[in-house]
């Protein structure tokens, strides 16, 4: 039972919300994993998401904001369906980070952080994933794909169009 | 703490331990520049302005986060510092803009002066600069963004020295901003805004012209005012306000209004209506000509001379013909002390008459007499900032009382006083207290009784929020408190507040404080604005002090009374001197038919309007004089402003008393005395009942080299008479003139005390709030603004602000 009333959460996000308050020395420190939490339920940081994250730990919304606007990971727009991550830094650098980038700007009809109008893709450029030993890598959503090149991208893009990627929350 | 030695650029020092090396140096006289370091707010590290050289350590130190320790060795200055700091400037100015020219700040700016002297005009920077459009946050709030140094002193400012937290940082790196608490995108004009309590504490934090003033922006440069330090007239505080005027061709503007020195009563600290609400002085429908009512009902504008003959000529033909008992006189709440006391003085030796009151924000009558033959029970407002524990009985000291309500806040930050709060609504201030007690609405009388003792009353104070345990507690708690500072709101008083001090006197070490409205509440009452005791609460009957007056002994008619007088036709005359009492007290016009009615003031107010002459005020802004404030500390009011075809309350009470015909020597202590002509000093060897006695501030001139008072418009000649007689108002006079304050403790004879349960309570609170200023408030179009401003915006119970409107 959430301590909220009319919770925006699913019932199991909003009773790990709950718990998440309570293991820390101070409840604000549970902003950030609850952000992170929130955005995958929710899609993105909504208004509403703001207000009732300041709610449970006694924030102001101004706060939340403040914390929220700090961290380039955490969105107050919704992405598409499959958010696509390029990795730009040195390992996927050197290995052809940006072409991959460009090829997806180009296949996709989109820039940094924006969505295809029909909603099924939306283009990051981010920091390290972690990948190196394979790069260049994306991310889509959580999912990896890595040792890229355009071509294999292309597929990738089918593949997700054609609702067969995974969709790894 | 210890001392520790530590040596500064080859001097050796001493601090107490803990000092920040910042603050160490800057005591002994030694400059460390820094940005985002402001004393009293909480370390941010942020600038690396203040970065020193400190032995043993391996990289350059910030000055403003390093505690002094012993036998610590710092090189304040050296080419490497010098490097460091232009470097930071460097990049600093890699961002802000080149408009210095027309930036507010030009001139003031902490950002200019450093570049200045460290040199950083060339830059390595050739990237673009990253623009963006200014912002109106509020009326008077603007943002500049790319001025912006993000030294977050603004941030701390608002939510730690103001507790209102409109502020924040928001994204990161070279694209921070400073955002405010409304967000473009939840705000209904799509552009973001400030939801706070409009103060400017942020404007006058920043050290560069990114936060500017609305009421001044873009209106003049720095350089090109004069600056005039005065005391504010809104609220009872008295803060010390800098007044930035200009000449204009029908007298002298005022554009600014700020804490320029900081060194004021109130430190650090200016809330709105100090640095805005001084333009109803430029207000465009001052009365600028004397204007008298012709047989025909019309107001005719006339000369000084013809008002002034027509005034005088009714008055002592009303007086002799009616007798004084006819007249009425009201005073007021802003006027300086001289005025209050001349007005006082004129009513009961010229007019011959004890009907003379004033619009009472708090009972001091009862306060001083309470504390007769008692020393140090009278509080300062500096004791807010030092008392290690403070109890506020009724009362919003944040919205009637900021900067009272700042101190007690930085005392609980800085020094961790105790507060406690009993009040029926849940006032801002609580989220400082240790405790507080909500008592049941209208139960303020039981809270003094409760608090003085009497338990039974706890029955009145509990409703189904707060059981009787609670206020037990609460009380234990303070009596537990081996020193206390209580203030006291407008709520308690009379027989509550006689009941409340007579308890708290009985205990040690418990200081006493009354708040009241405006800048001069205490002062008007102190000077004896009031139809039963003369000034310094000295009562009628029995006095000697003022036997000079040869006032009638009788107590005159109140506020009320004297309405009511009119209404049966009883009231030959009255004269109300900057006071609206039509429209404070609800006066049917009818009932003043037959009264011949002149009015002093700024406006065609709704008393002003029933006037048979009205004679146009100066402001306080635009006089000299001195005023006291809710606590009792005297200050100094310098004129700043000017208007061309007004006169001050002083000068027009002189006039007028020189029309009836009065001895003016008597009336006021000018030139050489009662009797004598001619251009010397008083010397004090002529002056009545004390003659023989020096003149202090003749003397005090003499031996100056500067000119005795040779004119009877000058209100230290009154002011003389104040320090001779009014007991309490043993004032130092060259404390006063070097424009500090000091704190004058209430002194009435214990000989003969008023009956406190005989004596009507005629207190009626202004209940002004951070955007109202009674009357006056409403000529300020910076204040119509703020009240407009908030009247957009639902209250959202952050910053609880109450806008309800006087």
């Amino acid at each position: 039972m959430s301590t909220v009333a009319n919770t925006i959460f699913s019932p199991e996000t909003a009773a790990r919300f709950d718990k998440l308050v309570t293991i820390y020395p101070l409840k604000r420190s549970a902003l950030v994993p609850m952000l992170l939490y929130a955005q995958d339920e929710i899609g993105y940081i909504s208004d509403a998401v703001v207000t009732e994250i300041a709610q449970r730990i006694d924030l102001l919304e101004l706060d939340v904001h403040n914390v929220l606007s700090y961290y380039s990971m955490l969105r107050t727009k919704p992405a598409g369906k499959y958010n696509v991550q390029v990795c730009t830094n040195i390992s996927c650098m050197l290995r052809g980070g940006y072409e991959i980038l460009d090829h997806c700007k180009h296949k996709l009809g989109i820039g940094h952080k924006e969505t295809t109008k029909d909603g099924v893709f939306s283009l990051e450029e981010v920091e390290c994933i972690g990948a190196c030993c394979w790069a260049p890598a994306i991310q889509i959503n959580y999912d990896f794909h890595d040792d890229l090149t355009p071509d294999k991208v292309d597929v990738l893009f089918q593949m997700y169009r054609d609702g067969q990627g995974k969709d790894v929350k | 703490m210890p001392d520790v030695k530590f040596t500064v650029d080859g001097k050796q020092l001493t601090a107490p331990a803990g000092t920040l090396l910042l603050e160490a140096c800057k005591t002994a006289g030694i400059e460390i520049p820094a940005f985002c370091y402001y004393p009293g707010l909480s370390l941010q590290a942020a600038c690396r302005m203040c970065v020193v050289r400190i032995e043993k350590m391996p990289k350059l130190q910030t000055a403003c986060t390093t505690p002094v320790a012993e036998g610590m060795v710092v090189t304040s200055e050296s080419p490497e510092i010098a490097q460091a700091r232009k470097a930071t400037l460097q990049l600093l100015l890699g961002n802000h803009p080149l408009d210095c020219p027309v930036c507010d700040a030009g001139g003031e700016c902490e950002l200019q002066d450093m570049t200045f002297k460290y040199g950083a005009a060339d830059s390595f920077y050739a990237e673009p600069k990253n623009h963006r459009e200014e912002q109106k946050w509020s009326p008077v709030v603007y943002f500049d963004r790319p001025r912006c140094i993000l030294c977050y002193r603004c941030v701390r400012m608002c939510g730690e020295g103001m507790d209102v937290f409109a502020l924040g940082i928001q994204n990161r790196g070279s694209s921070s901003v400073i955002a405010p608490n409304v967000p473009a995108q939840m705000s209904p004009d799509d552009l973001a805004h400030v939801d706070c309590e409009q103060c400017g504490m942020c404007i006058d934090a920043c050290p560069v012209g990114a936060l500017t003033s609305g009421t001044y922006r873009y209106k003049t440069r720095p350089w090109e005012m004069n600056h005039v330090s005065t005391i504010c007239t809104h609220c009872g505080d008295g803060c010390k306000t800098t007044l930035g005027v200009r000449s204009t061709s029908d007298g002298s503007e005022i554009v600014r209004g700020d804490n320029r020195d900081k060194s004021g009563i109130n430190n650090d600290f200016l809330c709105n209506k100090g640095r805005y609400a001084f333009d109803f002085a430029n207000n465009e429908d001052r009365i600028t000509q004397p204007l008298v009512r012709q047989p025909s009902g019309e107001m005719k504008p006339v000369s000084w001379e013809v008002a002034f003959d027509h005034v005088g000529k009714k008055f002592r033909e009303l007086r002799d013909t009616r007798g004084g008992k006819s007249i009425g006189v009201i005073g007021s709440n802003r006027t300086t002390n001289e005025e209050a006391y001349l007005l006082q003085k004129f009513a009961r030796t010229v007019l011959g008459t004890n009907n003379i009151d004033h619009h009472r924000t708090a009972d001091y009558a009862t306060f001083a007499h309470s504390l007769a033959g008692m020393t140090d029970r009278a509080a300062s407002l500096k004791d807010t900032l030092t008392a290690p524990a403070i109890m506020i009985l009724g009362g919003d000291p944040t919205i009637q009382a900021p900067a009272t309500a700042w101190n007690i806040r930085t005392n609980v930050r800085n020094n961790r006083a105790r507060l406690y709060i009993a009040n029926a609504s849940e006032i801002k201030l609580r989220r400082q207290a240790k405790a507080f007690a909500h008592i049941a609405p209208f139960s303020y009388g039981a809270l003094a009784s409760f608090i003085a003792g009497d338990d039974s009353a706890v029955d009145s104070l509990t409703h189904p929020g707060a059981d009787a345990a609670s206020f037990h507690n609460f009380r234990n708690a303070v009596r537990a408190e081996e020193q206390l500072l209580v203030l006291i709101g407008s709520d308690i008083r009379g027989g509550d507040l006689k009941r409340l001090l007579a308890f708290g006197t009985t205990m040690p070490n418990r200081k006493f404080a009354l708040l009241s409205d405006y800048v001069n509440s205490r002062g008007a009452a102190d000077m004896g604005l009031l139809p039963d005791l003369l000034p310094g609460h000295t009562t009628l009957a029995g006095n000697t002090t003022f036997a000079e007056y040869n006032a009638p002994s009788e107590p005159g008619l109140d506020m009320l009374e004297i309405f009511e007088a009119a209404g049966r036709g009883d009231l030959s005359a009255l004269y109300v001197v900057g006071s609206n009492p039509v429209s404070r007290y609800g006066v049917d016009p009818s009932s003043l038919k037959n009264t011949f009615l002149v009015v002093q003031d700024m406006f065609l107010t709704e008393t002003a309007a029933l006037a048979d002459v009205i004679l146009p005020a100066a402001n306080l802004y635009e006089k000299s004089g001195s005023v006291t404030n809710s606590y009792g500390d005297l200050q100094l009011v310098s004129k700043a402003g000017d208007r061309a075809g007004v006169r001050t309350d002083f000068e027009m009470i002189v006039r007028i008393a020189d029309k009836m015909g009065a001895n003016m020597r008597e009336l006021i202590p000018f030139g050489k005395g009662p009797r004598g002509a001619g251009t010397h000093g008083d010397m004090g060897q002529s002056r009545g009942a004390h003659s023989g006695e020096a003149d202090q501030h003749a003397v005090w001139l003499a031996a100056n080299n500067m000119e005795p008072k040779l004119s009877p418009f000058d209100p230290f000649a009154i002011l003389d008479e104040i320090q001779r007689l009014v007991p309490g108002y043993n004032l130092l006079r060259l404390q006063l003139l070097s424009g500090n304050d000091q704190h004058l403790q209430p002194a009435v004879s214990t000989a003969n005390l008023v009956q406190i349960s005989n004596r009507r309570d005629l207190v009626l609170p202004a209940n002004d709030t951070l955007f109202t200023s009674g009357t006056l408030g409403r000529y300020s179009t910076m204040l119509s603004d703020l009240q407009h401003n908030e009247s957009l915006r639902p209250p959202t119970g952050l910053t609880q602000i109450q806008t309800a409107a006087d």
